[in-house]
């Protein structure tokens, strides 16, 4: 059972994280297990070191319909180099003695159905996981079967919306009370490229104007610092997946993670 | 006696299974389709058109052929369902001319689908050409070698086939690179799912254009047999689009035996098998809440099937309901001995079957009949596409 004393930490971890509304703020995802096994707590070594604000652990999933190319690979190259969830939570247990950043697991409902929702949540709190992302988990599923568990366990939920989600949709999305909300920032699987366009930064506005409790972070396709320093304008921050896996060296971890946030980070000259 | 009331629930639900599993992505889409189907389908117009095509193009209804040589082998009266006389050679057509024409409904010009052996594919790009839509049609890499033939129907008929590279490179992924597909344009496009999976409306859509099966089935026998209803009904079960149009008429008639036989493969404890009731356990499948085949980490493993029409490591929710709930009894049926049965059955009847039909047909070996039972068999499909398959056998 989770204590209150975990609950809140979880909660400040996050809380803390979105009071510093000056800077960019930045979520990282990588897929656990890539590109070997045992570099997952490397990679979050790496990521505690940078100016990197929320970190999102990929579950890896045979099959990830949200996803795009890139992510597709990490995840069936880490199914390959034997990744599982038994070995995830075994490799989180010294999590919270690496980094005190927020961070998310993300994957699909039937990693955590098979896991048992219980049995999963329960985990996550061991581990000191603050919440979960599950993209193909509609509202009304997690309401119906999810939500007691993530709620007994003191877990954030965080929900996706894209352009062409309706005002009334983001209102309830907003009222659950997710760690952050996940914009989509263009009807696209991860790993499309950014542009900047009418469309999208009318998106961004829209959102701006709703006023909504929980913050917002834009994730899909970015990969520069233009965008980075675009959509914070409007939103609580980005998140970069594909991008980042992309740039992962296999043979030099720290240094390729040091010279990516440097490079997401820094204006080009 | 409980009256039984198997039908999909407001949240698209059969008892546990079913509902929506999809990415926010695609909610406007399916959101649109589950206000929008029923209204569609049940709307006089579309129900004229529909039946129009059904006759005229896809050749319906199809005969309830009393199969004699058969019926005296297995001690029981066996008709065959003839779907494999239908347009494109299977069922599967039945569900392509609905959903095209619910596309047009909805204003949208592009269809995708998913296809294993190629049969629904060749279904829908025949339907697509039809009713002049552009069509991509995506299947595995493997099976696009596996499956050429096929490959070039579409071809010929307008579509283009989109390799589908990711994962196992079969149906499942081409299923997952269709819906990839739909998220990235979600706007002018359709997707025809091809069984009764996926998320809700599609389990409930593609069985009640496939349930045309089951309406000709009653009239059929009233007119043969006096009666409306057999002893047994018995489909294979892929996806299960076959068994659900066969079965449901007959779903709350607890007086009639239902029959679902799964594709045993090499063997149920061979590791290569696509008896998902039998080695499967409850998931999130293609968007819907299913039994599924999957190792202890909750991932998807790969089927096997002889058979590519039945080589799928789900079942849709109606089936994986009709399983627990043990209105349906689950028969499960070798390469081997399904492809003694199609060879059986073309000796004795003269009907080449397609091989995902003669795992039903094996099944017959598995039931105690009684004198004069009444057995409806759905023959799914016809053999032609199986040519291949049958010579490689080579025990006829």
């Amino acid at each position: 059972m989770v204590t209150i004393n975990q609950s809140q930490t979880m909660n400040n971890r996050i809380e803390q994280t979105f009071k510093q509304k000056d800077k960019e703020k930045l979520t990282i995802y990588f897929t656990a297990g890539y590109p070997a096994l045992e570099d997952t707590n490397t990679i979050l070594k790496a990521l505690e070191k940078e100016d990197v604000d929320i970190i999102e652990i990929g579950i890896p999933y045979s099959d990830p319909i949200a996803d795009g190319p890139t992510i597709q690979e990490t995840s069936m190259k880490a199914l390959e180099n034997g990744m599982n969830l038994d070995k995830l939570f075994e490799q989180l247990k010294g999590l919270r003695s690496i980094t005190q950043k927020p961070v998310f697991l993300m994957g699909y409902c039937n990693n955590v159905l098979k896991y048992g929702t219980e049995a999963f949540c329960k985990k996550c709190v061991e581990v000191g996981v603050d919440g979960l992302i599950l993209p193909d988990m509609p509202m009304n599923e997690y309401q119906l079967q999810f939500k007691k568990f993530f709620e007994q366990y003191g877990l954030k939920n965080v929900f996706l919306i894209t352009p062409k989600t309706s005002e009334e949709r983001i209102r309830e999305v907003d009222a659950q009370n997710g760690g952050f909300i996940y914009m989509v920032s263009s009807s696209s699987t991860t790993g499309g490229s950014w542009q900047d366009s009418p469309e999208r930064l009318a998106y961004l506005e829209r959102i701006k104007d709703m006023n909504l409790k929980t913050p917002q972070m834009i994730g899909f396709g970015i990969s520069d610092y233009a965008a980075l320093k675009l959509v914070n304008q409007y939103t609580d921050g980005a998140i970069v997946g594909s991008a980042f896996l992309r740039n992962l060296d296999p043979d030099n971890l720290e240094g390729s993670i040091k010279t990516f946030i440097k490079g997401i980070r820094t204006e080009e000259a | 006696m409980s009256k039984l009331d198997i039908k999909v629930d407001e949240n698209g639900y059969y008892g546990e299974f079913g509902g929506a599993y999809i990415p926010e992505l695609l909610h406007p889409n399916i959101e649109e389709l589950r206000d929008q189907y029923l209204k569609i389908i049940e709307e006089p117009g579309f129900q004229e058109e529909f039946k129009s095509l059904l006759k005229d193009y896809v050749g319906r209804p199809t005969p309830l052929f009393l199969a004699k040589r058969l019926s005296a082998k297995y001690g029981a009266k066996i008709y065959l369902k003839r779907e494999d006389l239908n347009h494109t050679g299977a069922h599967k057509i039945n569900n392509a001319i609905g959903q095209a024409l619910v596309a047009k409904k909805l204003g949208k010009r592009k269809i995708i689908a998913e296809t294993g052996a190629g049969q629904h594919g060749v279904a829908t790009a025949t339907a697509c050409a039809l009713m002049g839509l552009e069509c991509i049609v995506f299947m595995g890499e493997k099976d696009i070698d596996r499956q050429s033939p096929n490959v070039e129907r579409m071809k010929i008929l307008g579509a283009e086939v989109r390799p589908a590279s990711s994962g196992s490179k079969t149906l499942k992924d081409a299923t997952n690179e269709a819906m990839r597909h739909w998220i990235n344009n979600p706007n002018d496009t359709h997707y025809i799912i091809g069984s009764v999976v996926g998320p809700h409306p599609y389990p409930d859509m593609v069985t009640r254009f496939q349930s045309v099966i089951s309406e000709e089935i009653m009239q059929q026998l009233q007119e043969q047999e006096g009666k409306n209803s057999p002893d047994y009904v018995v489909a294979c079960v892929g996806g299960g689009s076959n068994a659900a149009g066969a079965f449901y008429h007959y779903l709350n008639n607890e007086k009639v035996k239902l029959i679902a036989v799964e594709a045993a493969g090499h063997g149920i404890d061979s590791g290569e098998t696509a008896a998902t009731t039998a080695k499967g356990s409850s998931g999130v499948l293609h968007g819907s809440k299913t039994l599924l085949m999957q190792s202890d980490d909750g991932q998807v493993t790969e089927p096997y099937s002889i058979s590519a029409g039945l080589d799928y490591p789900g079942i849709g929710p109606l089936h994986a309901f009709l399983y627990t709930s043990k209105r349906a009894q689950f028969e499960y049926v070798t390469d081997d001995e399904a492809m003694q049965a199609s060879v059986e059955l073309s000796k004795l009847e003269g009907i080449i079957p397609a091989v995902e039909t003669g795992h039903a047909l094996a099944a017959l070996n598995n039931i105690k009949f009684k004198e004069g039972d009444i057995v409806v068999l759905n023959l799914s499909g016809r053999g032609d596409k199986d040519l291949q398959t049958y010579i490689n056998y080579g025990n006829y």
